[in-house]
């Protein structure tokens, strides 16, 4: 169980998020969608523990987040910083290990079995920048996984890939999701996504970020690419929730020039 | 980067300019400027002309060219400690930085030959006062490398280690030091210039032995022979260390190649 209560977090004079509460049941994958400088990242690394908030807070399971709390995986959008270059991929998902298995035998295995659960077995000994963008994420998405989380945190994590792959890697989610049954918190721009892979999608206004509404989304398990997204109410909910994050745009009008200086 | 000259070019190049020394020089009348000839018979017969069992080095070899090789790597080694684990803590920690950058940019700023005296008095002739004075030379420009290194490793990069909750140890080793790498390794090529350099300088004023005793000896004694076998001897030595630094660091530094032709 998570619980977001009154979440605020400011940047010198710049607000980013205001009194943002939100709450995630076990297993639960709540998306995250907003429009940009919406402060969705600044909401995930409070919760993440790598900020601390201006006021409000974060609970874990009964214990309030002060700093990066246990079993905690995280997926960055930016891969090409977020693995390192100079370890093999198996080195960089058996990295995070070190601290809770000693053995170098174990580490091994672990960052193996988390390779195959994303398809990666045979690029172990590979580097990351020998991999296209959507293998490197996998590869972030394995060091999560083979972290053995119970929450685990993406931050738009197929921004920077394609199409096609992003579809593959939205699957990829929602299948370790139901074999391991991770809460997720997956923050996006991007709506479609947002209503396929979520549980419930929460909106978040323009900066600085309040939780605008929340949309649950009741479409029927196990989701697929084609055919979910033929459904009526697949359309429904897209709409509903672009209308929301639309809402909170500003207007595409051009300000008034300053007349006077 | 497209090569415009072939190496058979470069090495034409090189043959004509020691050709052309040699013509020029060949029939002996300046006794400054010896022919390539006389210079490479001299080192192989000053040096490279022992018994096998001494891997053909002369005793003048072992006598001279080994301590100072010594004090070169001595000197080296213990600058490359000290000038990556003060740098990377100076790079790491902000308050640090902003304490020790004048006395940084002080100690930089001394020529380090002007050290060597000093060292004389401290640790009277012989191999420690050398190192130090090598140490002295090569400990600045790897310092300073590794404090830019290690300040600009990408925040993306600790970011992830702090998510991942890496600990102190692995986050300095697998972290921090692999990504100011490249800014060590310019800083420690740098550093072996020096160490060349002071290794000779050293040399002059306070040792019994090394190839820099062997020019000052010849200065006095007008011994041209010496003083040119040294000044080639010297030269190769630069390029061969050299060469093996840069093998090391094509190895050591082979995923940022390959990292910055995947972007």
């Amino acid at each position: 169980m998570l619980e977001i209560n009154g979440l605020t977090r400011t940047y010198g004079s710049h607000k980013a998020i205001a009194d943002v509460s939100l709450q995630v049941a076990d297993g639960e994958l709540v998306s995250i969608v907003g429009p940009s400088g919406c402060g969705k990242s600044t909401l995930l690394r409070c919760v993440a523990g790598l900020l601390t908030p201006t006021a409000g807070r974060v609970v874990l399971n009964g214990t309030v987040v002060t700093r990066v709390p246990d079993r905690l995986g995280v997926v960055f959008q930016d891969y090409s910083r977020s693995l390192y270059p100079w370890l093999s991929v198996a080195d960089n998902v058996a990295l995070p290990l070190v601290r809770g298995k000693r053995r170098p035998a174990d580490r091994r295995k672990a960052a193996f079995t988390a390779l195959e659960s994303v398809g990666l077995a045979g690029f172990a000994g590979r580097y990351p920048w020998q991999l296209s963008g959507g293998m490197q994420q996998r590869v972030a998405i394995a060091r999560a996984l083979a972290y053995d989380p119970v929450l685990l945190l993406m931050d738009e994590p197929f921004g920077s890939v394609d199409a096609q792959t992003r579809e593959d890697l939205e699957d990829l989610v929602l299948r370790v999701r139901v074999e391991r049954s991770i809460t997720i918190l997956l923050v996006t721009h991007d709506i479609d996504e947002s209503v396929y892979t979520g549980d419930r999608v929460v909106v978040l206004s323009k900066g600085p970020g309040t939780v605008l509404a929340e949309v649950p989304v009741n479409l029927p398990a196990p989701r697929d690419q084609i055919s979910t997204k033929e459904l009526r109410e697949f359309a429904h909910l897209r709409t509903e929730v672009s209308r929301l994050v639309r809402g909170t745009r500003q207007s595409p009008l051009p300000e008034p020039p300053l007349t006077h200086l | 980067m497209r090569r415009l000259a072939a190496p058979a070019a470069q090495l034409g190049v090189l043959i004509v300019v020691i050709a052309a020394w040699q013509l020029a020089t060949g029939s002996g009348t300046s006794p400054y400027f010896l022919p390539p000839s006389a210079i490479v018979s001299f080192m192989y017969h000053q040096w490279f002309d022992g018994p096998a069992s001494h891997l053909w080095l002369t005793s003048d070899a072992t006598g001279n060219l080994l301590p100072s090789l010594g004090r070169m790597l001595v000197g080296l080694v213990i600058a490359s400690l000290i000038g990556v684990a003060v740098g990377v803590a100076i790079g790491r920690v902000r308050v640090l930085a902003e304490l020790a950058e004048p006395l940084v940019h002080f100690g930089r700023a001394i020529p380090p030959p002007v050290m060597v005296p000093f060292f004389l008095f401290l640790f009277k002739i012989g191999t420690p006062m050398e190192a130090a004075s090598i140490a002295f030379g090569v400990v600045w420009p790897v310092l300073l490398n590794t404090i830019d290194g290690a300040r600009h490793v990408h925040p993306g990069q600790l970011e992830t280690a702090r998510a991942f909750r890496i600990g102190p140890v692995q986050r300095l080793v697998r972290v921090i030091l692999p990504a100011a790498a490249p800014k060590i390794f310019a800083g420690l090529r740098l550093g072996v210039a020096m160490a060349l350099i002071l290794m000779v300088v050293s040399e002059f004023q306070g040792a019994t032995d090394g190839i820099g005793y062997e020019v000052a000896n010849a200065q006095t004694t007008l011994d041209m022979s010496t003083i040119w076998g040294a000044i080639v001897f010297l030269g190769l030595l630069g390029v061969v260390l050299n060469l093996i630094f840069a093998v090391a660091e094509r190895r050591a530094l082979a995923w940022q190649r390959g990292s910055a032709r995947a972007e």
